[in-house]
């Protein structure tokens, strides 16, 4: 059963990659003929406005929606982890958006900020808000923040929760008979021995944030302008339609690189953290 | 009346009151601070699901009149409109011709792949394929991107069945990763048991390992499908013909035809969302526990 795998595997996976990587040498449109440029798309990639734009886009939406998410998440599993009523309920209600499809949801907040918020504004009287925020090239990164933060949060939660629920409850017995409040509590406690849970959290939620596709599909397209056009989207819109195909694929495989990066530094530096605790 | 007196009083007088709350809220431990702000939290959860529904069954007048309220009078034809226009029923049966079969060869494939990648790791094989498959995780899926779209169309594979494959695949670094550390946790007395029974590897698997993994097959069965079913990016690139489209897929297609009538727009989205919608209420307690055991286990 394992060399079938092997072999399904290479074919999908590595396959693809490997040619991708072989035609980012190369000026190939995606049809048509092509010869060898050697670094010639990687060099270009560095002096590419459109690239660096995507790039720090993505970045900045990457690192608060992770942010975001873990503080969020992390307060709404204590607080579902609390002797509280409608438990179970509550629980339901916090991962409904886990199982709602990203496209479709991006569409129904589409809505939200173009016709509801600046109804509500005007009504309140702020003016700064009675545009679409997703219409200013300065704040639609703000609109893809908040729809991804309210879509991942309840998985977020949910692992967090679990993380919780290996900790002994004698350990706050004894926390509170020697006068820790709550806050001591829970950075004496709670927080080092969920440490592992936080690492995965930040890790899983930075990777797949800077893969972001369907939140700014469904939102802006990429725009106004291009100010919210993502790395994927990037690659999406170059490769298949702007006879990008090589030139796409290089920005891709330097992608790769960053995400590779990132993810090891995250884990290097966190678990370091929970080593020392 | 010495202060004291008075002190004792106070607070017995206070220990009277809330004695009888707590009669009232049953549960003396409840933390009411922290019920309430989750409630109201749940209220950002609810609150766009509730706008979705409302603005399906107004008309645009309605709508025009007011963005709250709940419709006066109902509008079912938006729905019935929202079918027609976007094929609803043909794309449910794409979709569900793509998650159903995915989700079941995933379980029996993937546990199969991982059961022996897991009691082999002592071979210099399987250790390697172990961390073949996990390193694929950081691989980023646009470096794949165009040219699986190329290899997929020369295979004729642009269609549901290339579709499942995909998942199928794709999902393996994951799911591995999660089931063999399910299976450690396995006593492997049990297997040797059965050894000397005269079993061999196949009716081990079968007979003793895979009715052990039922608790984490429940959690990737369940990840698995919300992925497959949710999933937008690969039936864009794969997919070229209208008449195989998933219905997340159909909402990106029709999205330029809604665009001056939100109700049939909003009317569609809640016939997109309605399955798993549905599943999930029948089904939730098991969904959240399912996913908190893989979190753990993983």
């Amino acid at each position: 059963m394992a060399i079938p795998a092997l072999v399904l595997f290479f074919a999908f996976h590595t396959l693809p990659a490997l040619t991708g990587l072989f035609y980012s040498f190369t000026n190939w449109r995606g049809y048509g003929t092509w010869e060898f440029v050697g670094l010639k798309n990687y060099i270009n990639l560095f002096k590419d406005a459109r690239a660096l734009d995507s790039y720090l886009f993505t970045f900045k939406f990457a690192i608060v929606a992770t942010i975001l998410v873990n503080v969020i998440s992390l307060a709404i599993a204590i607080g579902l982890n609390a002797k509280i009523k409608f438990k179970t309920t509550l629980r339901a209600i916090y991962f409904i958006p886990n199982i709602l499809s990203v496209l479709i949801v991006g569409y129904i907040f589409n809505y939200i900020f173009t016709f509801f918020l600046p109804d509500i504004a005007q009504v309140l009287g702020i003016n700064a808000l009675t545009k679409s925020i997703l219409g200013n090239p300065d704040l639609a990164w703000v609109g893809v923040v908040i729809l991804a933060v309210w879509q991942a949060c309840g998985f977020n939660t949910l692992l967090y929760l679990s993380g919780l629920q290996t900790i002994d409850d004698t350990l706050y017995e004894a926390g509170s008979i020697d006068g820790a409040n709550k806050w001591q509590q829970f950075k004496a406690i709670t927080f080092p021995l969920i440490a592992p849970f936080f690492t995965i959290n930040m890790v899983l939620a930075m990777k797949s944030f800077l893969m972001v596709f369907d939140h700014v599909v469904a939102l802006t397209g990429g725009g106004p302008g291009r100010s919210t056009e993502s790395i994927s989207l990037l690659i999406y819109n170059g490769g298949f339609a702007g006879g990008e195909f090589a030139y796409q694929t290089a920005n891709a495989v330097i992608y790769f690189i960053v995400i590779l990066v990132i993810s090891v530094f995250q884990m290097k530096v966190l678990q370091k953290r929970e080593v020392e605790v | 009346m010495t202060s004291q007196e008075g002190i004792a009083l106070e607070t017995n007088h206070k220990r009277k009151k809330s004695l009888s709350l707590i009669k009232f809220f049953k549960n003396k431990d409840t933390n009411w601070t922290t019920t309430i702000l989750l409630l109201i939290g749940s209220l950002i959860i609810l609150f766009p699901l509730y706008l979705t529904l409302t603005v399906a069954l107004k008309s645009p007048q309605q709508l025009a009149q007011s963005l709250l309220a709940f419709p006066k009078e109902l509008h079912w034809e938006n729905f019935s409109k929202a079918m027609k226009l976007t094929h609803y029923f043909r794309s449910f049966k794409n979709s569900s011709l793509i998650a159903v079969p995915t989700v079941f060869i995933t379980l029996l494939t993937n546990s199969m792949v991982a059961y022996a990648i897991a009691r082999n790791m002592d071979k210099k094989f399987f250790r390697f394929l172990y961390y073949y498959f996990i390193a694929a995780m950081f691989i980023p899926f646009p470096i794949i991107m165009l040219p699986i779209v190329k290899e997929m169309s020369f295979l004729g594979l642009d269609n549901r069945l290339g579709l499942t494959i995909l998942y199928i695949v794709y999902g393996l670094s994951l799911n591995i990763f999660i089931y063999i550390g399910y299976i450690r946790s396995l006593p492997i007395s049990l297997e040797e048991a059965a050894i000397i029974d005269g079993a061999n590897t196949w009716q081990i698997f079968w007979k003793v390992i895979f009715p052990l993994l039922k608790p984490i097959n429940a959690t990737i069965g369940i990840l698995t499908a919300l992925w497959a079913w949710n999933d937008f990016m690969l039936p864009l690139i794969i997919l070229n013909d209208r008449e195989l489209m998933t219905l997340p897929l159909v909402q990106y297609v029709f999205q330029s035809q809604f665009s001056t009538d939100y109700n049939l727009a909003f009317a569609s989205y809640i016939l997109a969302l309605a399955p798993m919608l549905l599943v999930y209420i029948f089904a939730q307690k098991w969904i959240i526990s399912g996913v908190m055991r893989g979190s753990v286990k993983g």
